[in-house]
């Protein structure tokens, strides 16, 4: 077992442990600190798999931002952790769902063949050119179009946000 | 490559993590973010899958993805204080309007 191998095995533990710690955590805070230890673990991924940017983004957006959102969020609601409240329902049929939705992914990976069509985009050409330049080049270039719609989506989201937060819209 | 599956399975295992939180917890800001954490297992497949073809697609619907995660994300809270404001609840139980 290579280096690498042992690295991915380590995080991947640490991922799945505190993706568990999100669902099973009574007080919401203790489960937004979680997922953002989970998040960091992907950004490692990202690493692992020569893609500097995504991981930039991904601590950056969701680390940041939205995480930070919600954190912002549990903290305004100041909701009390009830210890006669139940905090979950339906526990033992939402766990065999949840693994049966497991066992089909694992069913597709298991019959699916992994088809080796080597594209242009190889490490030595990130660790060369960069990849927040390839990153760039391809979408001001091919997805110019879903890029300007995403402007649009950002803007409907923001309007949405000041709507639903108004006390009494008139 | 023995590696992409490993990225794959990992990805699958979170994924039904998420879903099991969504179905199981009754705090909304809770299942707000085990579908987080769907998304961005959905996101580590994309990248897997993009760096074993040699092929920038795949980040840049990561981008797309994460984009959209993040306006959900504004979206979304802005509803969960709207409903705290009216029910002064967060349970997903109370939201029970429509409920047949």
């Amino acid at each position: 077992m290579d280096i690498s191998a042992l690295f991915f095995a380590l995080v991947a533990i640490v991922a799945v442990v505190s993706a568990l710690l999100v669902v099973t955590c009574k007080n919401p805070i203790n489960s937004a600190l979680s997922l953002i230890m989970t998040f960091f673990c992907i950004a490692t991924f990202y690493v692992m798999l020569h893609a500097p940017f995504m991981a930039a983004i991904q601590v950056i957006v969701y680390a940041g931002a939205i995480m930070v959102l919600i954190v912002f969020t549990i903290m305004l609601l100041n909701i009390r952790t009830d210890a006669n409240r139940k905090a979950f329902h339906n526990t033992a049929l939402g766990t065999v769902l949840g693994i049966m939705t497991l066992l089909l992914a694992s069913t597709f990976l298991a019959r699916g063949k992994i088809i080796d069509l080597p594209g242009v985009i190889t490490p030595e050409l990130i660790q060369q050119v960069g990849h927040t330049e390839l990153i760039g080049t391809v979408m001001f270039t091919e997805f110019i179009l879903p890029f300007e719609v995403t402007s649009i989506l950002l803007l409907s989201a923001i309007v949405g946000a000041v709507v639903l937060s108004k006390r009494n819209l008139s | 490559m023995d590696n992409l599956s490993n990225y794959l399975v990992l990805s699958a295992i979170l994924f039904s993590i998420g879903t099991i939180g969504v179905l199981v917890r009754k705090n909304v800001i809770v299942m707000f973010m085990c579908i987080e954490l769907m998304l961005n297992a959905v996101n580590l497949t994309f990248v897997a899958l993009s760096r074993h073809l040699g092929n920038l697609d795949g980040q840049i619907f990561v981008f797309f993805t994460m984009t959209v995660a993040a306006a959900e994300a504004a979206v979304g809270l802005a509803l969960i204080i709207a409903f705290f404001k009216n029910r002064e609840s967060i349970d997903a139980n109370d939201a029970n309007l429509m409920k047949w």
